[in-house]
């Protein structure tokens, strides 16, 4: 280390804490709101510290209060939220790794074709088609669906280029040796290409995982039903009245719900995460 | 076990290179066959065509009884060994071994027995239980073997097993394989462009050259009477020295009456470096050749060292093996000999030994 | 030497299958729709349509709407990717020198990430809500007249810095990796060479790590263009006055709220333009990296 042990150090600490403090505070208070009656937080300024509403307005949450969110269970919020997080990364995940093996260990009439076809859409993310994407929905049938709100998402190339440049490192013998050792390209895949690429899906479930927790102009757009909403969309419903008769305490309980499920994932296998986005966004 | 049989063998690559322009060879039984020759021969090529990973763009290739141009490289019944090894990197060692016999549907028992039979002959015992990221660069090659061996085919093919090796272990595997190959007399056909391995592995030495077979004969064989200029200087270090033949003999070369004339093609002569010795001083014996040498340099390699001098009038360099340590000082003039009975002769023209 | 591939005919077909498929049904399909809708003009009832040809881009482009939509999104782009790059390279540079809770650290500062925009947008808009956000209250207490909702550079404030809040982690961990990259011995050198450390950051790190830079700022444009479409919902809902609509944002309100189906499939076209522009530009620069690294 250059750095003597002077003065550098310590002052990086200082500018980490308060760095750390502006970047958690937003989701500090949230959940010091979440914990407070709706007459405190109608009276500013905020204590600092959790109120002692925090069983009441939970238990509200989760197990009474339905009328609030348009007469759905949170649990059914969150439930749709994740077969639609789940839905994106796995379906993602799944389409990405069949075509970029197609496309490293085949050769076959077209296939720069495809790849192509498949690359340009890596540009283009879906708020840029909103509207006749949806056109295409209605005339399928497909509002109010889980597949209404997870295939048109699944439609990118980041997943397979990611792969594909994956698999391209794998060496050449690999195949060779499995294709003495008797193995066809569906063995190949299941015994040798998808062990290793674990690493590789685990980091990218992650941040698929957040895309699609996140998504809020889709699933805005191919829900009508109240039933089919996801956690973000009622989130921003129940503000969207009068700002009066907004129940803010609700509101940061239902935020803290929604935060909760990524922001675990994130932490938790942040290993992977940071991989994942470091390495996929090259 | 089983006969290879290659009949006309031709690969033109995608875009036109034609990496091996017809070559027919007929390993026999249980034989050890080495191809040898420079980088981007065709000796990779022809190895994986018998393999099946390359397709065929004509002629054809038999293992056994059977044509196997159609085949998959699975059920030809060969094993092969990688220069990079090709081990699975996830696998262990063991399962690494039985990845080919579980995909033939082979019952546990007799994997387990093959397995254990071929760790005991390679001593990997111990290793078993590792993954490839653990062991040395020796012990992966081991493994690879390993793999070759359980599945106990009709042949082996080897693709510069050694060549990831330091030098030690390299001379010390190359007499493992031999010791293997000898006990279990599988039919191998190996590629290497070390001409050392290359002489002490084959019972049969192909030596390619531009996607043809230029000499295929035993070791011996091919390095004393090699069948072209080509195979000449392609074996044997340092390479046999040549001395192109003039209307007018050679300058500062005497040698017996007749030797240098006589009718026919342009020709180049060849002598290997430890036919000649150092004369200085001596008188010439009859019957010998004499080199009038300035020395160059000298090349000590321990046991033996090889001065090198040219022949006046800019003639060509040769080299002289001498035993022991030799001391000459560069610039030196000295005298060489060597006896005639060693002397090859090629057409210039063809290349072709006379 | 070529990559090693397998022989079968049909195989590879079947594996594109689900993506072409997908590709085709929810990405060619509707493309090409806006592209078709973008040169059509509807009747005022939506019973009839007539090919105008670029008629509708005209109109778009001449628009003082769709222009001032133009210049909201560039200052808010421009803004947002300025501010969270700025406080993430501090961060990123300052997590460099400790050694230790570099994890606890990067834990604490990564949370945002996960973060729905919309949410984000919540949260910003509860804290500085004027009739009952704390921030408000604190800001008015001191003699600030703080209203997002009535004053438009204020309102752009709110959601710049929400956007820019959000954006941080992505940015914190792409700039603590280009700085792990950068090889020590050449700031060792520097630093024999008698170079302070602020002088070895701005003439030796930062050059180095120029092309995360560059491309961190194509990613946060990118970033700021479409993600932000839930931060600018929630929080503003694109006014006051239009002052925070962005380009997107238009798009969705032309097409679903107003229903000028013409005029949102011809901002679509354009924004798929400016998309690809951008593409393109990130992509010379992945070239370029190969040429630093
Ligand atoms: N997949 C391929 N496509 C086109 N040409 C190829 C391909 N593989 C090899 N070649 C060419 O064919 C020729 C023979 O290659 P091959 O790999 O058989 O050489 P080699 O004798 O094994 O050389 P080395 O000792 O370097 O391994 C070379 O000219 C090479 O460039
Ligand atoms: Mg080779």
């Amino acid at each position: 280390m250059i750095e003597k042990p002077g003065i550098g150090r310590p002052l990086a600490h200082v500018v980490l804490v308060l760095g750390v403090l502006v970047v958690a505070f937003p989701i500090y208070y949230t959940f010091i709101a979440s914990t407070q009656s709706l007459t405190t937080i109608l009276r500013p300024p905020l204590p600092l510290t959790p109120g002692d509403q925090i069983a009441a307005n939970y238990g509200e949450a989760l197990f009474g209060g339905i009328g609030r969110i348009g007469g759905v269970a949170v649990t059914t919020l969150l439930f749709n939220t994740l077969v639609m997080a789940l839905g994106i990364a796995l379906g993602k995940i799944f389409i990405s790794i069949l075509s970029a093996f197609a496309v490293v260990f085949f050769r076959f009439p077209l296939r720069m074709v495809f790849f192509w076809l498949i690359f340009v859409t890596l540009m283009l993310p879906v708020e840029v088609r909103i509207l006749p994407t949806y056109k295409v929905m209605v005339d399928l049938g497909m509002i109010d669906t889980y597949a209404g709100l997870i295939l048109p998402l699944i439609a990118s190339a980041t997943a397979t280029l990611l792969f594909r440049q994956f698999f391209m490192t794998i060496p050449s013998e690999l195949v060779e040796a499995a294709r003495i050792d008797g193995a066809g390209p569906l063995r190949f895949l299941r015994d040798i290409l998808l062990p290793l690429s674990k690493t590789n899906i685990a980091a990218l479930f992650v941040i698929l995982f957040i895309y699609g927790w996140t998504q809020y102009l889709w699933p805005l757009l191919v829900t009508n039903d109240n039933q089919m909403n996801t956690i973000v969309i009622a989130l921003k419903k129940m503000v969207s009245f009068a700002d009066a008769d907004t129940p803010w305490h609700m509101v940061m309980v239902t935020s803290i719900l929604a935060i909760l499920p990524p922001v675990l994932v994130v932490v938790l296998m942040q290993r992977w995460f940071v991989r994942g986005l470091v390495e996929s966004e090259k | 076990m089983a006969k290879i049989e290659l009949k006309d063998v031709r690969k033109v690559y995608h875009g036109g290179v034609e990496a091996v322009k017809g070559v027919s060879l007929s390993v026999e039984d249980g034989a050890f066959v080495v191809l040898v020759g420079p980088s981007g021969c065709g000796k990779s090529t022809l190895l994986r065509m018998v393999a099946g990973l390359e397709s065929i763009s004509s002629g054809t290739i038999a293992i056994g009884d059977r044509v196997v141009n159609e085949l998959e490289p699975a059920e030809r019944d060969i094993a092969m060994v990688f220069q990079n090894y090709a081990l699975y990197p996830h696998m262990t060692v063991r399962k690494n071994l039985e990845y080919g016999l579980k995909n033939r549907k082979m019952a546990s028992g007799e994997i387990a027995r093959r397995v254990d039979e071929a760790a005991k002959m390679l001593e990997i015992g111990a290793l078993l239980d590792r993954r490839p990221g653990q062991l040395s660069g020796g012990q992966r090659q081991r493994v690879a073997m390993g793999r070759a061996l359980v599945r106990e085919p009709a042949a082996f093919l080897f693709d510069e097993p050694l060549s990831n090796l330091d030098a030690k272990l390299r001379v010390q595997m190359r007499a493992e394989i031999r010791r293997l190959q000898r006990r279990l007399k599988t039919t191998s056909l190996y590629v290497t462009h070390d001409q050392l391995e290359a002489m002490t592995l084959a019972d049969t030495l192909v030596v390619l050259n531009a996607g043809r077979i230029e000499q295929a004969g035993s070791p011996m064989e091919v390095y004393e009477r090699p069948a072209s200029l080509f195979v000449a200087t392609f074996i044997g270090s340092p390479a046999m020295n040549l001395l192109p033949l003039g209307a007018g003999g050679i300058a500062g070369l005497t040698a017996p009456d007749g030797l240098l004339s006589g009718a026919g093609p342009a020709k180049t002569l060849g002598i290997r470096p430890e036919h000649m010795r150092l004369a200085d001083g001596e008188a010439p014996r009859p019957g010998e050749m004499r080199f009038d040498l300035t020395v160059t340099g000298v090349e000590v390699v321990g046991a033996e060292s090889f001065v090198y001098g040219t022949l006046p009038e800019g003639g060509p360099e040769v080299a002289v093996r001498v035993a022991g340590y030799s001391h000459v000082e560069p610039g030196t003039r000295l005298a060489a000999a060597a006896d005639p009975a060693y002397l090859h002769r090629f057409d210039r023209e063809t290349g072709r030994r006379i | 030497m070529q990559k090693a591939v397998f022989p079968n005919r049909v195989l590879p077909y079947l594996l594109l299958a689900p993506q072409v498929a997908i590709t085709i049904v929810f990405f060619y399909w509707p493309a090409s729709q806006a592209l078709y809708q973008s040169m059509l003009k509807e009747d005022p009832f939506g019973l009839k349509s007539k090919f105008v040809g670029l008629q509708n881009f005209t109109q778009v482009l001449g628009n003082p709407d769709y222009l001032n939509s133009v210049r909201v999104t560039v200052v808010f782009s421009v803004s947002t990717a300025v501010l969270a790059m700025a406080l993430a390279l501090f961060l990123a540079t300052a997590a460099e020198k400790v050694v230790r809770g570099k994890g606890f650290y990067r834990t604490m500062l990564i949370w945002p990430y996960a973060v729905a925009p919309a949410v984000a947008g919540l949260l910003f808009l509860f804290m500085f809500n004027p009739s009952m956000g704390t921030f408000a209250y604190l800001l008015r207490d001191a003699g600030y007249r703080w209203n997002p909702l009535l004053d438009g550079d204020q309102a752009m404030l709110l959601v710049v810095v929400a956007a820019a809040w959000k954006q941080i982690s992505y940015n914190f961990l792409f700039f603590v990796a280009a700085l792990q990259s950068v090889p020590r011995s050449l700031i060792e050198a520097a630093a024999i060479d008698g170079a302070s450390s602020t002088k070895r950051f701005w003439t030796i790190v930062f050059p180095l790590i120029a092309p995360t830079t560059f491309f961190l700022l194509v990613v946060n444009t990118v970033y700021a263009f479409f993600d932000t479409f839930g931060i600018i919902d929630a929080v503003t809902g694109g006014g006051p006055a239009q002052a925070t609509q962005t380009l997107v944002y238009k798009v969705y309100n032309d097409g679903f709220v107003n229903l000028d189906l013409g005029g949102s499939a011809a901002q679509s076209v354009i924004l798929m333009a400016i998309v690809i522009a951008l593409t393109a530009i990130q992509f010379r620069y992945v070239e370029k990296r190969v040429h630093y690294a």
